[in-house]
């Protein structure tokens, strides 16, 4: 109904569809979050009032069309209703990562010339704070929690919620004012800027229009069915674009409920209290609960213990993606009470017909056995426990697969948060297919899709039935893909962003006038499904010095496959054999050497273990040998590695803050370590600088072991050394 | 510093306004049997500010602490708590009056969870009959309402809500430390004795917990009598320090009064015998 309406471009923005919410689903819970203990809701209305109240403060405050204002804090319904407020006042919301350092917050406002800042707490403050004498541009900060901030001069620091009674107060004074900007919102006009995380260089300021957030948000819900009715859980920093297109392009668009956890630290139990429908959460969240849940039934008793294998077995070989998918029924309206007495009848008629077959088979066989001689008889020998074979193979798999669910899969996903769950995604990583089939066996419809925040999130997206743990599925309704001769992926679609912000070269190299943009990463095809599968970065993806190809990410993926490895990073770009660089698991080590007695002070001695070290050894050699099996790849065999004595950490500038391994800071920062690689050497000393999270620095220093892998096959590269 | 310290009320360089006297001890003394554990001590403690005791091992903070709560019996002296001369009391009695204290070895129940050990904390503040209790009717519901929203307050505040519902006796001594502040905080208390705080945490936890200390006093207003060995921790925290050795006073003032005191030097540096 009021879906169809956007092609006429009704709802343009985000203030607009908010106004449709109102109207249509007003007495319906808009956001939650849990605090005190008690999951306060407000309903689309309140919500609508809430952030009405802010624009009206804000407005009160002097905001201008096209100023910025910075956001910074967890997931909190206020903090999504400053970004609507902002939007309906002609301003442009820049979430940013709540947890980034000073230096890195201090470039992005300056960057976007925030005049505005509302930060969630005492924290925050602080930051902006520090950085207020260097950026002059800002003026008023805005802040949510109260708590430590009394004795702060309030000249331009004010309290959020004064601010709205402020908007409250001036509501007659301002309300035309703002009804003029709400309504001078375009399809065009700018929605949100993201900056990227930036894995190579400083972030840039990702502009996206309101097109491209509800185009892809209505394009998106569409392709998953999602409704009025989903919950989902809002936990992922807001400053990234995927918590921007489910928490406030699609709940906008449905109608559904967002829902904000108490504080980081409550996440499993406020995820397992409410039950999302939606979810979506990076590989190494999976890879977490998952290596939890092993961890735990290790320490379980032996019954439970063999119940749990015996079923995951049975589910992984196929059965649940069989019978363990939710099924895709959306019920928006109720049941008539004609259709309620079909479906029990329908039921009660089952049931009936199930047990009467059972008595008479089992009457039967009696029968049969009876009449027969022993030596017949012996032909009667079923298999399965109940010494009946009544049912063909689809049917007692089914009931068997029935019988897991109530003793294993339903509790295990009630546990973890996932029992309601009908659409979960993961992207950003590859997932390993330990994993994935895990998941998905137990009756988790867990997809993967890929995507950047210069796509407004979707380039391609796995349908339902089509999922496959080593590709990223089919491109996303209203996407192109193109692949380049080189194997770089393109891609065009209603979400293509507008440009990068102050950045006009930037966008030239990205985002060709015909609108075609350059991914950076390369992949295929698959021809007999038509899913594209990613290699790798297209820049990582190297040559070795005999003219094979090298691609780093493929085979630290396998690496990180191990619930042991936390982290890997390979090299062999122009050399001629490949090595590597492990990070252990302190989680999954730390429970095998408190099982095996192994006594360890720290991280750097748990690494450094001999025990530990043959085990990744272990590993990489298995690694290595399916690496050998692709053809293409085999020149990626480890030859060499060894253990880090830390952990690589965005702190340190190693990673990004959506954790993804910064290759050339690592390369220079342990150089010493890959010179003594590649020189044959069995140990090698460093020593390291570390940051802590306070910004105090500090330094380690280690000895560590270098070990020789096993290879399969051509071992030209080694001979040559 | 200019302020006079010496005033009805005055407010400190942070912006804090410090009233009149609250508790005022006069001339103590404590004997156990032959052991005069205090001898002779005066000080005073002043509506929202925070006060240190510091001294060597075996100075007698804690039997100090003991006295002010009303554990201890002084043989001598008097304690006067707001303005009249408070009798020898139970220490339930006391409690009631709005004092409230957190241990050195921490008694906290074991079995029971965070959120329960919280709420012993408000006993004071609730009046339902056994039977009210027991068919939770009535009055006993109510309170029951009020109390536990009391307790989620000092819960948010403390920052524990991720501990709620786990036993105490499961969680690491750092977090039992703040779960005894949480139900000393839930009793409302207008004066909060804190026997150790910072005992045995490291660098981190303390830095938490001086803030969870400086926002309690800024917050709720309250006053804060605290035993702290870590030097920096007393120095920062507290408006006026006592220091005390071998059951004497040997100092009293601001830090930096009680930093420059030569006698304290020579308690905590030791003197030569020569």
């Amino acid at each position: 109904m009021a879906q169809d309406q956007v092609a006429s471009g009704a709802f343009a923005s985000i203030p607009a569809l908010l106004a449709r919410n109102v109207k249509e689903y007003g007495d319906r819970p808009a956001y939650r979050e849990k605090e005190f203990g008690i999951w306060q809701s407000w309903t689309w209305a309140e919500a609508a009032e809430e952030i009405q109240n802010l624009a009206l403060g804000l407005l009160a405050l002097g905001i201008n069309r096209g100023d910025h204002v910075a956001i910074i804090g967890r997931n909190r319904p206020a903090h999504y209703w400053a970004m609507v407020a902002a939007q309906k006042v002609g301003a442009v919301p820049v979430p940013l990562y709540q947890d980034a350092v000073v230096e890195e917050m201090e470039y992005v406002l300056e960057h976007c010339g925030a005049r505005f800042v509302v930060c969630g707490d005492q924290e925050q403050v602080d930051k902006v704070i520090e950085v207020q004498d260097k950026i002059q541009h800002i003026e008023h900060v805005l802040y949510y929690d109260k708590r430590g901030l009394r004795k702060y001069d309030h000249s331009h620091l004010h309290w959020y919620v004064d601010i709205q009674e402020e908007g409250r107060v001036a509501h007659a004074r301002l309300e035309d004012e703002m009804a003029v900007r709400e309504a001078e919102l375009t399809y065009d006009s700018t929605c949100v800027m993201l900056y990227t995380s930036g894995t190579t260089g400083r972030p840039k300021g990702v502009v996206l229009s309101n097109r491209n957030i509800v185009e892809s948000a209505k394009n998106s819900s569409e392709f998953d069915n999602l409704g009025v009715n989903e919950d989902i859980l809002a936990y992922l920093p807001m400053a990234w674009v995927g918590d921007f297109i489910f928490s406030l392009g699609q709940a906008m668009w449905c109608g559904f409920c967002v829902n904000c956890p108490e504080s980081a630290d409550t996440l499993m139990s406020d995820l397992r209290e409410i039950g999302p429908t939606y979810y979506f959460a990076p590989p190494r969240v999976f890879e977490t609960q998952l290596t939890n849940v092993m961890i735990r039934m290790e320490d379980s008793g032996d019954l439970k213990y063999a119940i749990f294998h015996h079923y995951m077995e049975f589910a992984k070989s196929g059965a649940g993606e069989k019978h363990g998918m939710p099924k895709r029924k959306v019920t928006t309206q109720k049941k008539t009470l004609e259709q309620k007495i079909r479906h029990g009848f329908n039921y009660a008629m089952g049931i009936g017909f199930a047990a009467e077959t059972i008595i008479e088979n089992g009457i039967r066989l009696a029968f049969a056995k009876l009449r027969h001689g022993k030596n017949v008889r012996k032909h009667f020998k079923a298999k399965d426990p109940l010494g009946l074979k009544l049912y063909r193979g689809s049917l007692q798999e089914y009931f068997k697969y029935r019988c897991g669910d109530v003793l294993v899969y339903g509790p295990l996903k009630d546990t973890l948060g996932f029992g309601r769950i009908r659409v979960g995604y993961t992207a950003g990583e590859a997932i390993g297919p330990e994993i994935f089939a895990f998941y998905r066996s137990m009756g988790i419809n867990l997809k993967q899709l890929y995507g950047q925040t210069e796509a407004t999130v979707f380039i391609t997206v796995q349908p339902d039935g089509e999922v496959r743990n080593d590709t990223v599925g089919v491109p996303a309704p209203g996407v192109e893909v193109r692949i380049e001769d080189n194997g770089e992926i393109f891609y065009r679609s209603p979400g293509t962003f507008v440009e990068y912000y102050n950045n006009p070269e930037s966008t030239a190299d990205t985002k060709d006038p015909e609108g075609w943009v350059a991914t950076g990463d390369a992949g295929f095809f698959d021809k007999n499904n038509g899913h594209l599968r990613i290699i790798d970065r297209a820049k990582d993806v190297g040559k070795m010095a005999d003219g094979r190809m090298f691609a780093p990410k493929y085979v630290e993926n396998k690496l990180k496959f191990y619930p042991d490895i936390l982290e890997a990073v390979v090299f062999g770009n122009d050399r001629n054999m490949c090595t590597a660089f492990i990070n252990i698991d302190l989680t999954a080590v730390g429970n095998w050497a408190e099982r095996n007695n192994v006594a360890y002070g720290s991280y750097q001695e748990l690494a450094g273990h001999p025990d530990v070290v043959s085990t990744i050894q272990e590993h990489v050699e298995t690694v290595n040998k399916s690496v050998a099996e692709d053809e293409m790849l085999s020149g990626c065999q480890i030859h060499r590695f060894l253990i880090l004595h830390k952990e690589l950490d965005a702190d340190d500038g190693e990673m990004t803050r959506t954790r993804k391994v910064r290759r050339k800071i690592v390369e220079e920062k342990y150089a010493p370590l890959i010179d003594a690689l590649y020189g044959g050497k069995s140990e090698q000393y460093i020593e390291t600088e570390v940051t802590y999270e306070d910004g105090r620095k500090g330094s380690i220093n280690a000895t560590l072991e270098i070990r020789d892998a096993a290879v399969v096959g051509n071992t030209q590269g080694m001979a040559a050394e | 510093m200019t302020t006079d310290m010496n005033a009805d009320s005055y407010v400190t360089a942070d912006g804090r306004t410090i009233g009149p006297v609250v508790m005022d001890l006069k001339n103590i003394t404590l004997r156990f049997g032959g052991v005069v554990a205090i001898k002779d001590i005066s000080f005073n403690i002043r509506e929202g500010e925070i006060r240190a005791i510091i001294g060597p091992n075996g100075a007698g903070k804690s039997s100090m602490l003991n006295v002010i709560s009303g554990f201890y019996k002084p043989q001598e002296g008097e304690v006067w708590f707001r303005g009249s001369k408070r009798p020898q009391m139970r220490p339930y009695q006391v409690a009631q009056q709005g004092l409230a204290r957190t241990f050195q070895n921490i008694a906290l129940f074991d079995g029971m969870t965070v959120l329960d050990n919280i709420m012993t904390g408000r006993l004071n503040k609730m009046n339902a009959n056994l039977l009210q209790q027991a068919i939770w009717k009535g009055k006993a519901e109510k309170e029951e309402l009020e109390n536990r929203e009391a307790c989620e307050k000092v819960i948010d505040f403390l920052e524990i809500q991720h501990i709620r519902k786990t036993p105490v006796g499961r969680l690491p001594y750092g977090l039992k430390k703040r779960v005894e502040l949480a139900r000393a905080l839930a009793a409302e208390p207008s004066l909060l004795l804190l026997d150790e705080p910072m005992a045995g945490m490291n660098v981190e936890e303390k830095e938490d917990m001086s803030r969870f200390i400086l926002d309690m006093n800024d917050e709720f207003g309250t006053t804060i009598a605290l035993i702290e060995h870590d030097m920096g921790v007393v120095m920062d925290l507290s408006d006026r320090v006592v220091v005390m050795d071998y059951g004497k006073k040997i100092g009293d003032g601001t830090p930096d009064e009680v930093r420059n005191n030569q006698d304290v030097i020579d308690a905590y540096l030791g003197v030569s015998h020569d």
